[in-house]
């Protein structure tokens, strides 16, 4: 208990990440913006101001390694999200030229698996649909599992283990001895899977992600079995469980915004920036991590060196000193330079496929439910904190029509 | 006095100060942007107008905004043309 | 001032003299400061607006036509464009502008961006042979292509700055033998130094041109019917080319404010940091603006030192102080202080500066190493970071402008994990560096303009 009349950052930050406060936690992030880097009782350091936010993204004295005490994962055996350079950045090479032009051209197909989502629920009766459970959350399970050719049985059990593990994202101290026990429940099942798919894959190579990951060619050294297994967990969470939270986001604004809605009905193009308004507005991804290698002067204070550092990345979109009007939901905002997907050498590897399955679920949404609305406002929200979004959101409609051809 | 004229053709530019070489302009719209070497960005100018959506996703995904866009609905300048 | 108040600044005549990136720039920023009056933009090159840092890569390789490195113009206008007609003399007492075709325009104010040309080579030494290039406008672009896709036997290119390693890799691209001569001891040391230099000496060799440092040539030779045959270079040797590219650096176009009363020289138009022109006798001339490559200015940040960077962001910043000092009045001035940033694509690289790497006096890799494809090189002056060089690693580089913004102590302790365990700073070998206080010439930035929003980002 502090006698001061401002409380601290540590009670600001738990005021943020409070499930009550779940659904709207803008209000608090914006009282922790009013000092952008602030120290926590515990020693770590937050910083929600939007420049300084940036600084750190592209500082070489951050690392990703967020220090954290609990964290028993050796350093090499760690995703590439908490690998510095420079095999971070051989990493990187290898899983993005791989798995980028597998997504490329996708936009197609995209398009028809949204559209036989939603054809199962086709009606011209009233009626309602969880957009989360319908489509928000198949969608990238499936795509992701295409990408890496998992079975198409298998796709209910990848999903699953996915969510499960989401939790281990959010920061240890909020877990409990439980959950965290449940972590390495799922953690383990994973690894047993994939170890699976990795064996049938090593004597029967095919044109997936994975068999591409496993048999890279090229000058970055090709990943060894505890990366690829990692690398392949990490495609599957972040791959999947932040674009689900796009698209519920994403939907839920909409709603709350008929106006909007009814625009993007006749003019699909506004999906473009109105995507970018939702990763500002509402992003997926909240809050990342980061470690001082050096001393840090910023905004008038110095982050020691060894610091951990936690970046706000969702106060920092809504930086009135960056955005006109922050709390507003712009769909055409012009020079939208959100961090939504992070920033610098660690900036979200799956950005293009998370903006195309987003565009185009979020227009053939427009395009097909009538009159839809919100049934309950605010929607109940999952417990994760960090990857934030609805564990449901129930759209009553008129009518769900079925698909005329969409515009590409 | 603004006369009302036809849309102008497409045309862009990136600042590459700005440009940090995401890559999501390539990905994008790759007929209008590619890496030359690693991470050395190029691109057209002037693409067909047919891409104009591939070009405003490219433009829209930008990380650090580089890319603008052509926004003038008058006349291009010639040689000895007529002002305004 | 010809009306008074911020309603005369929005009217009344404003011309642009020089109708390329800084001048279209200020154009449009002048209409976006909400001028409503005459706007004129006078343009010697017969073209719309286009950008020219594609000219020595993607044109000049062949992937990239002249017609499709038109500038975007990103709103109207509304202005008189005379293009094709350049500028041959300014009465400023008069206000007038007097064109080549004869003509005259009169202006209430007037911004000067008439940029720089390639320096020439020398008649006397071989300047007029057929085969003789510059690179600088659409046209030169255009006929060296020609002149490449030839297939001449071997590309001589005179000076390993940017653009002569840019020139140079496209060679190499296009399979042809390429022989480079460098005054100093390596590519790149009048704006790097000797020791990223000596990296880039590297990147030429690899790529398998011939690379002739500490040499200059002392002419070249043609033959009887005029064409260009071979080079006589200072260390006696000959080097038979059917090309050669002179990539000596930039002249700053001021011929034509020959007699104006204006400090303008082939370094450039003197102005103080909001833009304004300087006389001889160091007042500010009225109602005289100047912006891009062709100003000189004392850059707050760099102890007031003149500054003239032909760099691409900094004509998009100048133009669009400039445009707004032009019409805002004393209260409302800005300074013009961005922090300097160029690149160059070269040999597959990637290079991106920020600051001012030349003004150093010593330099420090933080991050890769020079043998390495990618990596970040800090420089310092007394004790403070004033700029540093990135290759392949254009993901950082914000975190290193910060630090110069903030004069951040030098050799920068970054603890950077891709980085040496110890910094281990050496003579940055910048051949001209001058003593880093103020300079000679230095007309002083009044207290009275308002201190400055960065221009930069």
């Amino acid at each position: 208990m502090t006698t001061s009349t401002t409380p601290s950052a540590t009670d600001l930050f738990a005021r943020a990440l409070r499930y009550e406060n779940r659904a709207d936690p803008y209000p608090h992030y914006a009282e922790l913006r009013r000092h952008p880097v602030m120290r926590m009782d515990d020693g770590s350091w937050l910083v929600s101001g939007y420049r300084e936010i940036r600084q750190l993204l592209h500082d070489p004295r951050s690392s990703a390694d967020r220090l954290d005490p609990q964290n028993k994962i050796p350093k090499a055996a760690r995703s590439l999200l908490m690998q510095d350079p420079p095999l971070h950045d051989q990493l990187r090479r290898v899983v993005t030229q791989e798995f980028v032009p597998r997504v490329m051209g996708m936009r197609d197909h995209l398009g028809e698996l949204v559209g036989r989502l939603l054809d199962a629920h086709t009606s011209d009766r009233p009626g309602q649909l969880d957009v989360v459970a319908e489509l928000a959350y198949p969608l990238p399970v499936t795509v992701i599992c295409e990408l890496l050719g998992v079975p198409r049985e298998d796709e209910a059990l990848f999903g699953g283990l996915a969510r499960r593990l989401t939790r281990g994202l959010d920061p240890v101290d909020t877990q409990t001895e439980e959950e965290l026990r449940e972590l390495d429940r799922a953690r383990g099942e994973l690894v047993q899977y994939l170890e699976g798919l990795i064996i049938q894959r090593r004597t029967n190579p095919g044109n997936d992600l994975l068999s591409g990951l496993m048999f890279h060619e090229g000058p970055d050294r090709v990943l060894d079995p505890i990366q690829l297994r990692v690398t392949l967990g990490l495609l599957l969470i972040a791959g999947h469980e932040t674009t689900v939270n796009l698209i519920a986001n994403g939907t839920l604004v909409l709603l709350r915004n008929p106006d909007v809605l009814a625009r993007l009905r006749t003019d699909p193009d506004l999906a473009t920036p109105l995507v970018e308004e939702v990763l500002r507005h509402d992003p997926p991804v909240q809050i990342s991590g980061r470690s001082a290698l050096a001393d840090i002067d910023l905004a008038g204070t110095t982050i020691p060196q060894g610091s951990r550092i936690r970046l706000m990345l969702a106060a920092g979109n809504r930086d009135p000193h960056r955005f006109e009007d922050p709390d507003r939901f712009v769909p055409d905002r012009r020079e939208n330079a959100h961090l939504g997907f992070g920033g610098g050498i660690h900036y979200c590897i799956g950005a293009t496929l998370a903006r195309a399955e987003a565009q185009i679920a979020l227009t053939a949404l427009a395009r097909r439910l009538h009159a839809p609305r919100l049934v309950t406002d605010p929607p109940p929200y999952r417990e994760n904190a960090i990857l934030r979004g609805p564990e449901h959101l129930l759209v009553a409609f008129e009518r769900l029509t079925p698909d005329t051809p969409p515009v590409s | 006095m603004t006369t009302q004229s036809p849309p102008q053709p497409l045309r862009l530019v990136v600042d590459l100060n700005l440009c940090q070489s995401y890559g999501q302009c390539v990905y994008a719209a790759p007929t209008v942007f590619r890496f030359h070497g690693e991470e050395s960005l190029e691109y057209d100018y002037a693409p067909d107008a047919g891409l104009r959506r591939e070009v405003e996703r490219a433009a829209a995904a930008c990380p650090v905004q580089a890319i603008t866009l052509s926004g003038a609905t008058e006349p291009a300048p010639t040689v000895g043309g007529a002002d305004r | 001032m010809t009306a008074s108040g911020a309603a005369g600044l929005r009217s009344g005549r404003i011309v642009v003299v020089g109708a390329s990136l800084a001048g279209l720039r200020a154009a449009e920023a002048l209409r976006d400061e909400a001028f409503a009056g005459e706007l004129t933009l006078i343009g010697e090159e017969p073209h719309e607006p286009y950008d020219r840092p594609p000219l020595s890569k993607a044109v000049l390789s062949g992937r990239l036509s002249c017609d499709h490195i038109v500038l975007p113009r990103v709103r109207n206008i509304d202005a008189h464009w005379l293009l094709g007609t350049p500028a041959t003399g300014l009465d400023v007492p008069a206000r007038r502008v007097e064109l080549a075709d004869g003509r005259s325009v009169a202006y209430d104010r007037l911004l000067i961006a008439t940029g720089t040309r390639a320096r020439p080579w020398p008649v006397r030494a071989g300047g007029g042979l057929d085969g003789v290039h510059v690179l600088r406008t659409r046209e030169d672009a255009e006929r060296l292509r020609g002149a490449l896709v030839a297939g001449p036997s071997r590309v001589l290119v005179i000076g390993a700055g940017f653009t002569g390693g840019e020139v140079a890799s496209v060679c190499r691209e296009l399979g042809l033998a390429v022989t480079v001569t460098q005054r100093s001891g390596a590519p790149l040391t009048s704006a790097l130094g000797g020791v990223i230099g000596r990296a880039a000496a590297d990147w030429y060799r690899e790529a398998g041109v011939d690379l002739r440092t500490d040499t200059t040539v002392q002419a070249l030779e043609g033959d009887p019917s005029g064409r260009l045959r071979r080079a006589v270079l200072s260390d006696g040797t000959v080097v038979d080319a059917e090309v050669a590219v002179v990539a000596t650096g930039a002249l700053a176009n001021t011929e034509w404010l020959a007699g104006s009363g204006l400090a303008a020289d082939q370094r450039g138009v003197v102005s103080d940091g909001g833009c304004r022109a300087v006389t001889t006798d160091g007042r500010r001339a009225e109602d005289v603006f100047v912006a891009g490559d062709v100003a000189r200015w004392p850059h707050p940040h760099y102890f007031g030192r003149l500054l003239r960077l032909d760099h691409w962001d900094n004509a998009v910043a100048q133009a669009r102080t400039a445009a707004h000092n032009l019409v805002h009045g004393p209260g409302d001035q800005r300074v013009h202080r961005p922090l300097p940033a160029f690149w160059s694509h070269q040999f597959g690289r990637y290079l991106k500066s920020i600051g001012v790497p030349a003004l150093a006096d010593q330099v420090v890799v933080t991050q890769g190493a020079l043998d390495q494809r990618r990596f970040v090189a800090a420089y310092g002056l007394k004790g403070r970071l004033v700029g540093a060089v990135a290759v392949d690693s254009p993901r950082v580089l914000d975190g290193y402008a910060a630090l110069i913004e903030a004069r951040a102590p030098f050799p920068p302790m970054l603890g950077a994990t891709d980085g040496p365990a110890h910094l281990d700073p050496v003579d940055a070998e910048l051949p001209g560096r001058a003593a880093g206080s103020a300079s000679d010439h230095d007309p002083g930035t009044p207290s009275a303009l308002a201190s400055a929003a960065s221009a930069h980002r």
